[in-house]
């Protein structure tokens, strides 16, 4: 019963936040409500027994993702341009590649939730048995270190170029920048920083700096 | 009926955890002032009260009776809801934390996470109220607090595989228990040290508190708040120094586990043992306050993503070796 009322009440959250996403006039408003999307979203992942997957999608998406689209819509200064989604005419031009795009996720969905209705043996042969009494942090471990080594390395090594072609994209080498180096700095001695000169009057020193 | 009785009694339990805890945020702040002031050769707040114990009380009713100062062109919902997160984050994170075997509020098996997660979000609070203000220093002190707790995040889970590594489980108590040789903190100092560290940077402590550096930024993203909303920043961050030295002697300093179980050690209940270690932590913490000058904030990105990363990220390779040439991997 309580099961029941609670995973009503978090997809009800979910899904409206995820309708105020888009709908939202203030761009960091939207971002405000993606938070609470996914957080209902891992919410009902802990509900579903596999609280594993939900905290992971707390920490990943909640605790990094979200805080750099947040980061960038807030340094873009786009929170001025209200958003006008329902307004203009001349934005509705998006909304008939948006009801495709949305109608063949709907369709794909269909289709795996069909397979598993009409099929059941394609779900018996992805896991093959359930093993009770183990947390799902273990058999998740002893699946994807095993049988899925090799795509879970893979996918590891996709990331790191990601990473460093962003990193080479973006990295430029720049003329006159002073760069400090603070061993240079702890390093350095009486006798490099300060020089003992006799001055003769009216004539003064030439020092380079 | 039966339904309601185990509410009730849940009721019960997650009252007797917090009015102890919010007690106990109030008299830390007392302790950070007294120690900051003894290394000052101040007195510090000594006036109300015995030892001038009832200071925070006395400043919390003053914050409680000043006026809350909405600005005018601020957003005013999430200016609202900013230290209403900052605060239930900080609290909703003692759930998991074990005080004993049994006297746990929830005892669940990804805890470590839980509470990882829980200290990953703090940053909202932060960066709702910086922004929600709608004035530049705030904003400029949100986007600094919210770049700097990613970056030392990563080197606290990075840690934190440290002592997974050698538990074997997401659980708190399990972590605890698997300390009852040796304490982590032996084999792991350099992790314990780091650690210290990166919890100094991710709870905004001095010398990382450059998201309220007054010479810079006046109160960073605090600038705009007054009153009760300024008091519950002020919980809010306390209680959650406080969960990290939990988090701290959990992980490192065997958490409930008297140090030697033996004659007039072990009869001292477990929960007064974690409660030493937490403020044996949050006096080094104060010290470390009025010890050490501010960082520049170039130093402390290059420190967090130049030395700790790469440090805690070969001591993972290190011990994960160790463990497996001589076959000591937790396997349950």
């Amino acid at each position: 019963m309580a099961h029941a009322i609670f995973f009503y009440i978090f997809s009800a959250i979910a899904i409206i936040s995820a309708i105020m996403v888009t709908a939202s006039k203030n761009t960091v408003h939207s971002v405000f409500f993606l938070i609470l999307d996914f957080i209902s979203i891992s919410c009902l992942f802990i509900m579903i027994g596999a609280e594993f997957l939900g905290m992971i999608m707390l920490i990943v998406y909640v605790g990094a993702v979200a805080v750099l689209f947040l980061f960038v819509v807030m340094m873009l200064n786009v929170a001025q341009q209200k958003n006008q989604w329902f307004l203009s005419t001349q934005s509705s031009g998006h909304i008939p590649v948006g009801l495709i795009i949305s109608t063949i996720i709907f369709f794909e969905l269909i289709i795996v939730i069909g397979g598993w209705k009409y099929k059941p043996e394609l779900l018996e042969k992805i896991n093959p048995e359930i093993i009770e009494n183990v947390s799902n942090t273990h058999s998740l471990g002893q699946i994807l270190y095993t049988d899925y080594i090799h795509i879970f390395q893979i996918s590891g090594m996709i990331l790191l170029v990601a990473m460093i072609g962003a990193i080479v994209l973006t990295f430029r080498q720049r003329d006159g920048v002073k760069r400090q180096s603070y061993i240079k700095q702890i390093s350095r001695e009486r006798s490099e920083g300060v020089q003992v000169l006799d001055v003769k009057s009216n004539e003064g020193v030439s020092v380079d700096d | 009926m039966e339904y309601f009785n185990t509410i009730f009694q849940e009721f019960y339990k997650i009252l007797f955890l917090l009015v102890p805890v919010l007690v106990s945020v109030a008299m830390i702040v007392w302790l950070d002032r007294r120690v900051w002031a003894f290394v000052q050769k101040r007195q510090g707040p000594n006036v109300v009260g015995p030892f001038g114990l009832l200071q925070s009380l006395a400043d919390a009713l003053k914050y409680i009776f000043k006026e809350m100062i909405i600005p005018a062109s601020s957003n005013k919902v999430i200016f609202i809801l900013a230290p209403i997160v900052t605060m239930t984050l900080a609290l909703i994170a003692w759930a998991v934390i074990p005080f004993g075997e049994t006297q746990v509020l929830a005892d669940i098996n990804v805890g470590i996470l839980y509470l990882f997660a829980v200290s990953s979000l703090s940053v909202y609070g932060i960066i709702m109220g910086g922004w929600a203000s709608n004035s530049k220093y705030p904003f400029l002190g949100a986007i600094r607090s919210a770049a700097q707790m990613v970056s030392y995040e990563v080197s606290i889970g990075i840690i934190i595989i440290n002592v997974l590594l050698c538990v074997g489980s997401l659980n708190l108590s399990d972590i605890v228990l698997a300390q009852q040789d040796l304490w982590f903190i032996i084999p792991l100092l350099p992790m314990f040290v780091i650690f210290f560290i990166s919890a100094l940077a991710e709870t905004n402590r001095p010398p990382f508190d450059l998201p309220e550096a007054e010479a810079e930024l006046v109160a960073g993203y605090q600038t705009e708040y007054s009153g009760m909303m300024y008091a519950m920043f002020w919980l809010g961050e306390y209680a959650n120094i406080l969960l990290m030295c939990a988090l701290g002697s959990i992980l490192f300093l065997g958490g409930w586990l008297s140090p030697i179980d033996l004659y007039p050690f072990n009869i001292i209940p477990g929960a007064l043992w974690l409660i030493f270690k937490i403020i044996f932590l949050f006096i080094l913490f104060a010290l470390v306050k009025a010890i050490v000058p501010r960082y520049r904030y170039d130093q402390l990105m290059r420190l967090g993503w130049k030395i700790f990363l790469p440090l805690s990220l070969t001591w993972v390779v290190l011990t994960a070796s160790y463990l497996f040439y001589f076959n000591l991997l937790p396997t349950n």
